[in-house]
């Protein structure tokens, strides 16, 4: 299915946000996520399934002022 | 020092982390600037390089409190989401909250501000808003919860010091029992120092370091300054006069006409 992951298009065969985060090579690393601009929190990426046009944000930690 | 939501800083300074020449540059400018808090961001991570977590190793590798900002942020719920996630990654209800209203001087928009600082204060987060010497705005804040009030010096990365130091000093006066913390368009140590004097208890700055020729040089004469005009503060500066006064005793002074 079609999504954006930070913003580039993507083909992936997911069906979690979970299972977008293993198969884009993030696994255990220290992120945050949010889907169409709402956060959702690591316990419950396994639970929120993805759908077709999702933007989906992952950030980590960088440097700021 | 006043505490900062009941946490006591060893000292006043909070460093940014961004714009260094390097890591290990950055690396050693905080640990000569001896700072106590580094303020951190959020950015899209890629899976494969996966920059920050390097960063992240080498933030936790200084052992300072950590202080997560909102900046980029342009509207309420922008600021709000970035809130959340920054406090899931980096583990602290601290948000350094910007939201910014005005591109040429990225001046904040106390009007956002200050929803996202009630529906963030609401939700358990400890706010420091990056805001003006406005005291209308700072009260009001101050209502919605924010124990902490950072009013900026000058436009961010201007190196301007201290604009408008009468609203900076009114600042101090009207709120005696509330941490401020100067944040942003400081240029040198001397306009650190001087905050400081004025009764201000921290200052957070970082592309006076991260931009001078020696970054970590820079980093330790802030520091130096910093804990100077905390030093002055304390010592009860003598008031200024109009009129010469002499410090030499005149009594038994010689008669050589």
């Amino acid at each position: 299915m079609r999504l954006l992951l930070n913003g580039a298009s993507i083909d992936a065969e997911v069906r979690t946000l979970a299972d977008l985060l293993e198969s884009e090579g993030f696994g255990d690393a220290k992120v945050a996520t949010a889907v169409n601009g709402t956060f959702v929190p690591a316990a419950e990426r396994g639970q929120h399934e993805l759908h077709l046009g999702d933007a989906v944000e992952v950030l980590a930690p960088m440097q700021g002022g | 020092m006043r505490a900062f939501y009941g946490t006591t800083l060893a000292n006043g300074f909070m460093l940014g982390t961004a714009q260094y020449p390097s890591p290990a540059i950055l690396a050693d400018a905080f640990q000569r600037s001896g700072a106590s808090v580094a303020t951190v961001s959020l950015r899209r991570e890629s899976g494969q390089d996966r920059a920050g977590q390097d960063f992240w190793q080498l933030i936790r590798d200084l052992d300072v409190h950590v202080l997560p900002n909102t900046a980029g942020c342009h509207s309420v719920k922008e600021a709000v989401t970035t809130a959340h996630m920054a406090r899931e990654v980096f583990g602290t209800k601290w948000i350094k909250l910007e939201v910014i209203g005005e591109e040429d001087t990225l001046q904040p928009d106390v009007f956002g501000l200050l929803e996202a600082a009630r529906i963030l204060s609401e939700d358990g987060f400890q706010v420091f808003p990056y805001t003006t010497e406005d005291l209308v705005v700072a009260d009001r804040l101050l209502h919605v919860g924010c124990e902490v009030l950072m009013p900026w010096g000058a436009p961010i990365g201007s190196g301007r010091g201290l604009n408008n130091v009468f609203g900076l000093r009114a600042m101090r006066a009207h709120f005696p029992d509330v941490p401020l913390v100067i944040d942003a368009g400081l240029g040198l140590p001397s306009q650190a120092a001087r905050a400081m004097e004025m009764g201000f208890d921290a200052i957070l700055l970082n592309t006076a370091v991260a931009k001078a020729g020696d970054p970590a040089a820079m980093a330790e004469a802030f520091g130096i300054a910093i804990r100077a005009g905390q030093l002055a503060r304390m010592a009860d500066p003598m008031e200024p006069r109009d009129m010469a006064a002499p410090s030499t005793p005149v009594i038994g002074k010689a008669f050589l006409e």
